[in-house]
């Protein structure tokens, strides 16, 4: 299971669109400041609705980044994973003409694609027949055409694929552009998730499973991950793309480097469409194989950067699975989860919070999670309550766990 | 007739497809004014709509610029006047 390439995947750009900010200073600030980016869903009426509070990018104005003739022909998912993309190649000084662009891959993870397409197509369908029909349905509703989108406005041509594992989709891509690396299919891959799913369908489909903080009357509380008073997630949309470079590559142009991603792992619960495994084995077996994967011991990791998405069973089963893997250790490892400001961003929670990992290592502060001012019992573990803390860590691992039961977790550790 | 055909065809243009105001001349191509083919497709659906007329496919076949696309609804919409 050992690494035999010896090639290494390093971060040189960060591009994050999310709820609490876009592009690395605004994101950071607020993470670190405890900045929650929810707050009462706008968009649609909520009347009916379980759930009406949600993470929105509220500042993103798409003609800032695409021009409009093109982005129009763009579900907002995608939009937002160009947006990402062009922040990240910017954030790296990374120059494509300067760059063999077949040697460039894009990976795009989302959990559900253009789903906000589709509810409006439907609504022509049954309204005025199929003549209707937008001939952009198809193109805007596909989950692939975020990646698809990056490579047409970058003009890239390297492998391009989409990853779709719900809530760890943009994990998964990650884990994905760290074998294309390895294998030295590429130079450098833009990798990342993107989602805006917050849609009256969807939104209705989450709230029906119970999955969804009811917390209207207090928006910016409601995500309180390990909290006791925690009722579930509050739905997020956003973007995060990460300039993933082969090391040799990456210090031949003299880039900065923000740290490697030195393993992943993933598995499946094989336990339930959308409840976790109860004693988070899934997720324990995937940071197992983090581990082994970027050749840490468990004492190496300082931090961990927790899939907690202020749900009763997850929070508890991301406990139990953090205690097996790390057992004596786990008392010494600060854990946080930013999903307390960020929301859960679905498909792009993964790229998020390994956006949030990178720089905490880089940084030497650990985001805190907030909201937490009274922890579940059953959350023991040594959190990192409502304020950042400083902290040089060596390692940290970052969790992400999708309906289905698909899981990924990435190792990611310090580069001088 | 023509200057009204010509206003419903520009604000379509510049306001559901976003093309800029200034690049819409007689001679400018689809292409050139940033619309892919699947967006010829849409602009005549919503001139079907606009100017309750019908604009089968086949009619489409040569119809590259914006001066094309004005000429044939003049002379749709006289026809059908």
């Amino acid at each position: 299971m050992s690494r035999t390439s010896t090639r290494k995947v390093v971060v040189t750009g960060i591009g994050p669109v999310t709820p609490v900010g876009i592009g690395v200073e605004p994101f950071w600030d607020a993470l670190v400041s405890g900045r929650s980016g929810v707050g009462k869903l706008e968009g649609f009426g909520t009347e009916g609705l379980a759930s009406r509070i949600a993470a929105q990018v509220h500042d993103f104005r798409v003609d800032d980044h695409i021009e409009p003739v093109v982005s129009r022909r763009m579900e907002r998912f995608a939009q937002l994973a160009v947006a990402a993309a062009q922040l990240a190649v910017a954030d790296a000084a990374l120059d494509l003409d300067e760059s063999d662009r077949s040697r460039v891959g894009v990976v795009i993870g989302t959990g559900i694609g253009g789903v906000g397409a589709f509810e409006r197509e439907t609504s022509v369908l049954l309204d005025r027949g199929p003549g209707r029909i937008s001939p952009h349905l198809v193109g805007m509703m596909i989950p692939n055409m975020a990646a698809g989108q990056v490579a047409m406005r970058l003009n890239v041509t390297g492998p391009n694929e989409c990853t779709v594992t719900a809530c760890a989709a943009s994990g998964h891509a990650i884990a994905r552009a760290v074998d294309w690396i390895r294998a030295g299919r590429t130079d450098v891959v833009l990798a990342g998730g993107a989602e805006s799913a917050i849609t009256p369908l969807t939104v209705a489909g989450f709230c029906n499973t119970r999955a969804l903080s009811t917390r209207n009357q207090d928006p910016e509380a409601a995500s309180r991950p390990f909290d006791i008073g925690r009722d579930g997630f509050v739905i997020g949309e956003g973007s995060t793309v990460l300039v993933l470079e082969d090391e040799r590559v990456a210090r031949a142009r003299g880039a900065r480097i923000y740290a490697e991603v030195a393993g992943y792992g993933l598995s499946a619960d094989a336990h339930h469409e959308t409840a976790p495994h109860p004693e988070g084995a899934g997720g324990a077996q995937a940071m197992r194989m983090a581990l082994d994967d970027a050749g840490l011991a468990p004492e190496a990791v300082g931090y961990i950067n927790a899939h907690g998405t202020s749900t009763s069973l997850g929070d508890i089963a991301e406990t139990i699975a953090i205690r097996s893997v790390f057992g004596s250790c786990t008392d010494e490892l600060a854990v946080s989860s930013t999903k307390s400001m960020t929301g859960h961003l679905l498909g792009a929670a993964g790229a998020t919070e390994a956006a949030a990992t990178v720089l905490a290592i880089a940084r030497g502060t650990l985001p805190p999670t907030i909201n937490l001012d009274d922890p579940d019992p059953a959350c023991d573990l040594d959190h990192i309550r409502n304020r950042a803390r400083e902290a040089r860590v060596e390692a940290a691992i970052t969790n992400s766990f999708g309906f289905g039961g698909q899981n990924a977790s990435l190792a990611i550790v310090a580069r001088a | 007739m023509t200057s009204e055909i010509e206003g419903v065809i520009r604000g379509l243009l510049t306001e559901e497809f976003r093309v800029e105001e200034q690049g819409i001349r007689a001679e400018a191509t689809f292409k050139e004014l940033g619309l892919d083919s699947l967006d010829v497709v849409s602009f005549a659906m919503a001139l079907e709509d606009r100017l309750q007329i019908e604009i089968p496919e086949k009619e489409l076949d040569g119809i590259e610029t914006y001066g094309d696309a004005l000429e044939l609804l003049e002379r749709k919409v006289g026809a059908r006047a």
